[in-house]
């Protein structure tokens, strides 16, 4: 484990202040609700086919009714064969994924190896399990290792299952019927990007918690493809106006320069060792 | 036994389920079904194992939340690893199952999981141990577990015999998961059994469609 973080393990057993702190706070609020965390209610899919994996989400963040980000990026990066989809509290999902894609880069530095999808696997699970589902993070994990293709989900409380196909977030169920009908052992590239596309777009038609444009992103051994926007949603408007205003528009009257007055209190120089 | 895997209690996927092992002459079946779910409302996995390995002649049947059961399987993995390497020789059934007993007896407050342990050692053969949600250990000869066991414990006790064949006690499972997931809606999918003997292990995987069948169905 030494290989894979500079962080020092952490102790044993649960760390809970944060949770405890969140029920102190409601408390304060007396009747009104603590702010929600923004959830990004989502479609996400992924798809093994015959030479790699194909990861699909729409790319839409809701915050209550109002839609937050119409192009929030889902598929986030975890290293250069492995891509994570994050459905659940969008703060949570980028922070693990980003957890984890520093912790892999450090190990493949230290042990000169690319890392391999079980170990990203291992290391969310083992993240999820210490805070006991306190960590809103559902995620779909997808790469191209030494080993082969493999597609893996990941639950906020730590459970890991091995797929061929899967869907997660407030959209998933429309976008399970879809796989469940379309999906083949060993499909070709153009077969399996349709099929992602269209379980998406299924999550997306059935749910209002996801919308706007869907991401593509294709993992094969030779490298990814990441299509942003793989399909834009047909209801896009065009802005008329443009918010950013020319230099000038607003008139300077006065102007007034005031120099700050600073004294030097301490000086201290470290000399760097270059031979 | 315990049966209170309910998943009213468990947060996140429970593995709500039908696990079985039974010794025969020469080694021991061990089985289980397929589904995981939540809340018992969505199923999450048709298709989960749930019968894990943790070494090479030695498997584990896990019951109760899936992330709590992983957890524990994966920890007790890599405790009879370093012991097997420790002793320089591959471990008891009864050391795998003392370890995941340790781990349920010592977080009994936060896990909510129960196993059975079986496999084949040269001391002693085949043999199975139950190691329930509070920590209990024993050893049995056939035993079941999970919500779905319930409806199997009259089957179980008439049909039992010691020392059957290999292909009686595979066939003895297979009916019991067939009749479990008939009954409880919480198990179903395809039956995982696993076969260990002295030589080899044998996965043998029943597709819902190929369960047998009975009067009512």
């Amino acid at each position: 484990m030494a290989l894979s973080t500079v962080l020092e393990t952490p102790g044993a057993g649960f760390n809970f202040e944060n949770a405890t702190r969140n029920a102190a706070l409601e408390g304060l609020f007396e009747g009104g609700q603590t702010p929600k965390p923004l959830k990004t209610g989502t479609t996400i899919a992924g798809v093994v086919f015959k030479d790699g994996v194909v990861l699909g989400a729409d790319t839409r963040a809701t915050s209550s009714e109002v839609v937050a980000d119409k192009m929030c990026e889902k598929i986030h990066f975890i290293s250069p064969n492995m891509y994570c989809c994050g459905a659940g509290t969008a703060a949570d999902t980028e922070k693990t994924t980003d957890l984890l894609s520093s912790n892999l880069s450090i190990f493949s530095l230290n042990s000169g190896r690319n890392p391999r999808v079980v170990m990203a696997v291992n290391i969310l699970q083992d993240m999820l399990y210490r805070y006991h589902g306190q960590i809103g993070a559902n995620l779909i994990l997808g790469g191209v290792d030494c080993t082969g293709n493999h597609l893996y989900t990941v639950g906020p409380y730590g459970d890991v299952n091995k797929v061929p196909y899967l869907a997660m977030g407030s959209g998933d169920l429309a976008a399970l019927g879809i796989l469940e009908d379309g999906f083949k052992h060993n499909l070709e590239l153009e077969e399996a990007k349709e099929l992602v596309r269209s379980s998406v777009h299924a999550g997306i038609m059935s749910d209002l918690g996801s919308g706007n444009n869907i991401d593509i992103c294709v993992i094969t051994k030779q490298g990814v493809d990441y299509i942003r926007p793989y399909q834009e949603s047909e209801y896009k408007d065009e802005r008329k106006m443009k918010y950013k205003y020319r230099s000038g528009t607003t008139k300077v009257l006065t102007e007034k320069v005031v120099p700050l007055k600073l004294e030097v209190v301490q000086e201290t120089v470290q000399k760097m060792d270059i031979a | 036994m315990e049966k209170h895997y309910t998943d009213s209690k468990v947060k996140g996927v429970s593995t709500g389920t039908t696990i079985l092992a039974a010794v025969f002459d020469g080694g021991v079946v061990i089985g289980s079904d397929s589904r995981a779910s939540i809340g018992g409302d969505y199923i999450s996995s048709k298709t989960m194992n749930k019968v894990i390995q943790v070494h090479d002649r030695i498997f584990c049947g896990i019951a109760g939340s899936l992330a709590d059961a992983q957890a524990v399987t994966k920890a007790a993995k890599s405790h009879l690893s370093f012991h097997s390497v420790q002793m320089e020789s591959p471990p008891l059934v009864v050391a795998a199952a003392s370890v995941l007993k340790d781990l349920c007896y010592k977080n009994k407050e936060e896990l909510q999981a129960g196993f059975m342990t079986a496999g084949w050692d040269r001391k002693k053969g085949p043999q199975i141990y139950v190691v329930a949600l509070g920590g209990m250990l024993l050893n049995q000869q056939v035993t079941i577990g999970g919500s779905g066991s319930t409806y199997i414990f009259g089957y179980v006790d008439a049909k039992y015999k010691p020392n059957m064949t290999r292909e009686e006690c595979v066939q003895f499972a297979t009916n019991a998961l067939a009749l479990a997931m008939g009954r409880d809606n919480v198990s179903g999918g395809v039956a995982h059994l696993v076969v260990i003997t002295e030589k080899e292990v044998e996965h043998v995987v029943v597709p819902g469609d190929k369960l047998p069948r009975f009067h009512d169905e």
